[in-house]
């Protein structure tokens, strides 16, 4: 079908000019509930990887909130190193007893994340609110 | 940049008829009118092609056609007699020795032989990059390599060394260590040849995913056909150093021309021109 081709080429492109748009990371906390929500936006990639796994790391060790959940929903691109760090700080949230899990996370993002096999390994979630809810289906409490 | 290249840059993107190179901001990589010698022997003749960002472009062409050198020309290994090549923006041509190691960063390049450093483990061999060129803490380049030998199946292989590997198994230690930074341009030069069918496809798929998930600019020198038709946006036909076609896989198989007929149906050389040929090699240097 080539209008399903011109589609996705055209999605491809739009893709790339994304990935090529230096937006860097943007890193912000919020507390809903009893869980934490760090918000990110932009790349997060190689350049950022140490200050976004020191955000990652106060968080869980010295804040130590029940609960961590990372928004990703407005995050343009990831790459192995942006991987890399959630894979630490989902280390260290199991071995302290802490709730971590990813959401909105987009195709791009999800793409690496198959790529990398760790689509299976996250506790993903599609939305915030489900994410609040968790796998027992119960809001985190105020 | 220097005055001279600046000033050059200023001209192309001021007077439209000029080249466009500089401003094409779509493409990855620009090319233009490149002419690379070997010694006193043109090699690479008058090449001009654009390369998309995120497209896989396949450079075919038989042994001795130029592919490679041309290759090695877009990493800046070899220095065109003239012509410019726009990688990022930025012409190869005219930066200066630390803007190009700066750039050089954003690609990754897999060499035909693999290139491992046989005192190192597979594993030291593909944190290498990460150790010489980031601020990665240990742990973190710790999990990279294991992501990037997972990625291309070495997962396990971290403690090996290069010579106890099988060649497919050193051609995707390569390939990862290519891969660690996750650069924005990936080069492979012959990545499947003398690997066996079934570690050919899977490097071919491993590219594939490599383009979807992280949207890099791939461009692969090859003479495997049935791995550039399945992998490839793009193909560029190179013969005696020329351009002698460029087009999607559809356009490439339609295309005509005798020369590219006989490439892509696998047709010798007629026996005549062969010996013609020959004879002319061995009576090239002769006063007679």
């Amino acid at each position: 079908m080539p209008s399903v081709r011109i589609f996705r080429r055209a999605c491809t492109f739009f893709q790339a000019a994304l990935i090529l748009t230096d937006v860097k990371l943007e890193i912000a906390t919020r507390a809903e509930g009893s869980a934490t929500v760090m918000d990110l936006g932009g790349r997060v990639t190689l350049e950022d990887a140490p200050e976004f796994l020191e955000a990652l790391m106060s968080l869980l060790k010295a804040k130590k909130p029940p609960r961590v959940l990372v928004n990703m929903s407005q995050v343009s691109y990831i790459d192995s190193a942006g991987v890399a760090c959630l894979v630490e700080a989902f280390k260290v949230a199991r071995d302290s007893k802490i709730g971590f899990a990813l959401f909105g996370l987009g195709p791009i993002a999800r793409d690496v994340f198959e790529l990398t096999k760790l689509i299976s390994v996250f506790e993903l979630y599609e939305t915030e609110q489900e994410a609040l809810r968790g796998k027992s289906g119960t809001p985190s409490s105020s | 940049m220097s005055g001279q290249c600046a000033a050059k840059a200023d001209l192309m993107l001021t007077d439209s008829s000029k080249s466009d190179a500089s401003a094409d901001h779509a493409a990855a990589i620009v090319v233009r009118n490149l002419r690379v010698n070997y010694g006193n022997r043109e090699v690479l003749h008058d090449l001009s092609f654009d390369i998309k960002a995120a497209e896989t472009i396949t450079i075919l062409g038989g042994s001795g056609s130029g592919k490679t050198t041309l290759l090695r020309s877009l990493i800046g290994l070899e220095k065109p007699v003239s012509g410019e090549i726009w990688i990022r923006g930025h012409d190869l041509c005219c930066i200066s020795a630390a803007e190009l190691a700066g750039l050089r960063k954003k690609f990754g390049v897999s060499f035909q032989g693999g290139a491992l450093f046989g005192s190192m483990t597979v594993g030291e061999n593909v944190a290498l990059p990460l150790r010489e060129h980031s601020r990665l803490d240990d742990a973190s380049i710790e999990v990279v390599t294991r992501i990037k030998l997972e990625e291309v199946g070495l997962s396990g292989y971290e403690d090996f060394y290069p010579a106890q590997l099988s060649g497919g198994m050193k051609k995707r230690a390569a390939v990862a260590r290519a891969l660690t930074m996750d650069p924005q341009i990936l080069f492979f030069d012959e990545p499947s040849a003398g690997l066996d069918p079934i570690i050919a496809a899977g490097i071919d798929d491993l590219i594939l995913k490599l383009k979807r998930a992280f949207q890099m600019t791939i461009v692969v020198v090859t003479h495997e056909l049935v791995s550039a038709f399945r992998i490839a946006d793009r193909m560029i036909l190179i013969d005696k150093g020329s351009i002698l076609a460029i087009g999607t896989p559809d356009e490439l198989k339609a295309n005509q021309h005798p020369r590219v007929r006989q490439f892509l149906d696998r047709v010798p050389d007629p026996e005549n021109s062969a010996n013609e040929d020959y004879l002319e090699r061995l009576t090239a240097r002769l006063r007679l």
